[in-house]
């Protein structure tokens, strides 16, 4: 029989017994929904930390800091470097200047180069002084989940005179935080003055330390510190934009080492003591890292710590599917009863059928689409319910966020990507298939004789 | 396409035994029977005297436990379950007693059904349908269901069905079993006049010899299970 006519048979089969039919396909519906909602949370949790972990720019980020070269220093790092050549004793190791920094740019799904630039300012606001840690902050931390919800708003630019507080910080000013947003304040700092060039001299003639006054205007005031503290924004109490700490030329730990250099027969250019390198997603880290490293750098990342919850919700995936399968097993019982009571009746129909020269195999062939079709309508129909039931989730959890104090913004709980509806669909194809395994089976076999002698 | 020296069927000493219990029971036991192209045959006897299973056994719904059956020269005792079932669709249509029309089915639909089994092109069913359906005389009822036509018409459908795949050979079970005197009558001068026009090899099986008579060229009679007399009615 040809594969339309076995269609058209098997729609009219199920529309004759039609409430029968789809009780089964309703029982496979609800297991599929469970299937469904129980994955889509999962999946949703996955997505909803996968995109805060983006957000804070830790996964896609390389922190990359200038080898050392003497024994006793540069830690474990330094001595696996020894120990696999890659660094020699006798060479100088590679600066972390600006001329390293347009290199790395130059690699591969590099995004964003950013030198971390932090140092300790005198900060006066309203005839008092106090001291604070300064780190420059480049544009893209303001999708860091820092800045969600904090008070004012991020810089206008990224030489803007302004700076945001770390809300510790800024209770030290005011105790009405809220009230400092729009306040100017005064940073007092160090700033390296390069000296001339002095002909009787050999190298670099070095730089002086000069106390310079920048007045900023107060923008915003943070809970928590951008990156989770890591890297380049870590442990700061104010923060201003990244150009602008650039420009300030505020002397960094790095110059004391650049000055020994120097006294070496080396210059003394501006260096870095850490980078931040920014690539296009967490796929790309493991490339540039080795890149970055073969440039002669240290380098550090938190690929693995993602491998590892990749493996967690995978596990949690995995069990979440086991137990949403039970119900759709469960509905899988209620096609084999329902095919099972179809032979029963349709016992003499088979029997005509195969009078009329049906072969074992199409009768086989009939219920089997019969079987497949309560699959699909009922996988159909179960991951719409099971979206349904993620959607009230999300409804329920979203308003449960909003009377938090303060208010938590809306989160996506559960998910349902396309490879999880058409996954859900094929599944509960195949199940029913399974499930109409022994009843297609029961009634390809039926003696056409004894059938068509049923009464 | 016909060998085999001009049958249409040929059993030889075809046997049909089931173990029920310790008892054997005997259906058809030894039975010779040759058909010749184009004749009506009836077989005639008692209930229980095998007849209908012997049908069966022509029509390939079942298999002999000895002998052989030659259906225009093919062994259907030989034959795969796949090829006795195309051996039903293309070279035999069956007629039974309880005509065995799909219910939920209409007339029409019902004749299709032997064309949608054995994969006939879809733009050529209807007219096979019309030209079964015509012959029979019920062109007015093909979207009417079985409960909405008499017993003569169910029959008549049941007929059509039958037909409408072209076989060589009818097989009908007691094909007026169920019909009152005049309507059988009528059934079995339209199975007749079909005969006549295609050419047909008809076997029947009946207990009425009044109508075996009028109607088969030739009386088979079967007595537990063994074939009695076998002789040309004039």
């Amino acid at each position: 029989m040809k594969s339309r006519d076995l269609f058209e048979l098997a729609g009219r089969n199920l529309r004759e017994a039609i409430l029968r039919n789809s009780l089964t396909t309703l029982g496979i519906a609800v297991g599929v929904a469970s299937l469904v909602a129980m994955l889509s949370l999962g999946v949703g949790l996955q997505q909803m930390i996968n995109k805060r972990m983006a957000r804070s720019g830790l996964f896609n980020a390389i922190f990359v800091a200038q080898r050392q070269n003497f024994r006793g220093f540069g830690g474990e790092e330094g001595r696996r470097n020894r120990d696999a050549g890659t660094t020699n004793p006798n060479e100088e190791p590679r600066v972390l200047d600006d001329a390293a920094l347009d290199v790395i740019r130059k690699v591969p799904n590099v995004t964003e180069v950013n030198p971390d630039i932090r140092f300790t300012s005198d900060v006066r606001y309203n005839g008092s002084s106090r001291l604070a840690f300064l780190v420059g902050l480049p544009p893209s931390a303001a999708s860091d989940d820092a800045f969600e919800g904090m008070k004012g708003h991020f810089f206008s630019g990224p030489d803007a005179d302004e700076a945001i507080l770390q809300v510790d910080f800024a209770k030290e000013l005011e105790k009405d935080t809220s009230s400092l947003i729009g306040k100017k304040l005064t940073l007092r700092y160090a700033e390296r003055q390069s000296l001339p060039a002095d002909k009787n001299s050999n190298g670099d003639p070095g730089f002086s330390v000069v106390r310079r006054e920048r007045e900023l205007t107060i923008v915003g005031i943070i809970e928590t510190t951008p990156g989770g503290g890591l890297g380049g924004f870590g442990r700061g109490g104010m923060f201003i934009p990244i150009t602008l700490a650039q420009n300030l030329r505020s002397v960094q730990n790095t110059d004391v080492r650049a000055i020994l250099r120097a006294a070496n027969g080396g210059s003394t250019p501006r260096t870095y003591g850490n980078v931040t390198v920014r690539v296009k997603t967490a796929n790309e880290v493991q490339a540039a890292e080795d890149a970055i490293k073969k440039m002669g750098f240290t380098t550090f990342s938190l690929l693995d710590a993602t491998r590892n919850l990749r493996r967690v919700f995978a596990v949690i995936d995995l069990f979440l599917g086991i137990f949403g399968s039970l119900a759709l097993a469960v509905a899988s019982l209620g096609i084999v009863n329902t095919l099972v009571m179809a032979i029963l009746e349709r016992r003499r129909e088979i029997g005509v059928l195969k009078a009329l020269g049906a072969g074992d195999g199409d009768v086989r062939r009939l219920f089997f689409t019969e079987a497949g079709a309560m699959g699909v309508l009922g996988g159909a129909f179960g991951v719409f319910l099971g979206w349904l039931m993620g959607q009230m989730i999300n409804f329920g959890t979203n308003i449960y966020l909003s009377r938090l104090d303060p208010p938590v913004p809306p989160e996506t709980i559960c998910s349902v990507p396309w490879w999880l509806v058409g996954g859900a669909i094929g599944f509960s194809v195949l199940v029913s298939l399974i499930a109409g395994m022994y009843p297609a089976s029961r009634a390809a076999r039926l003696n056409p004789v004894e059938a068509l002698r049923y009464e | 396409m016909t060998t085999d020296n001009g049958y249409a069927i040929r059993a030889q000493h075809v046997s049909r035994h089931y173990q029920m219990g310790p008892t054997l029971i005997r259906a058809v036991d030894d039975v010779s029977l040759d058909v010749t192209t184009g004749e009506f045959i009836a077989l005639l006897g008692s209930s229980g005297s095998g007849k209908s299973t012997l049908l069966n056994l022509l029509a390939g719904l079942d298999r002999p436990t000895g002998g052989a059956i030659l259906a225009h020269g093919r062994d259907l005792a030989q034959m795969s379950s796949q090829d006795l079932a195309r051996h039903r669709s293309a070279t035999v249509g069956m007629v039974f007693q309880s005509f065995n029309l799909l219910p939920r089915m209409t007339l029409e639909e019902n004749v299709e059904l032997p064309l949608r089994l054995a994969e006939v092109d879809r733009a050529d069913r209807p007219g096979r349908v019309r030209e079964a359906v015509d012959r029979v005389g019920l062109l007015k009822r093909m979207g009417h269901r079985p409960a909405e036509l008499s017993g003569g018409e169910q029959q008549r459908v049941a007929l059509a069905r039958a037909l409408v795949n072209r076989p060589k050979i009818l097989l009908a079970d007691e094909p007026t079993g169920n019909l009152d005197s005049a309507t059988g009558e009528e059934i079995l001068r339209l199975i007749g006049e079909i005969r006549e026009r295609l050419g047909m090899t008809i076997v029947m099986v009946t207990h009425e010899r009044a109508l075996a008579e009028r109607f088969a060229q030739r009386i088979v009679f079967l007595a537990d299970g063994k074939l009695m007399s076998d002789g040309v009615h004039p």
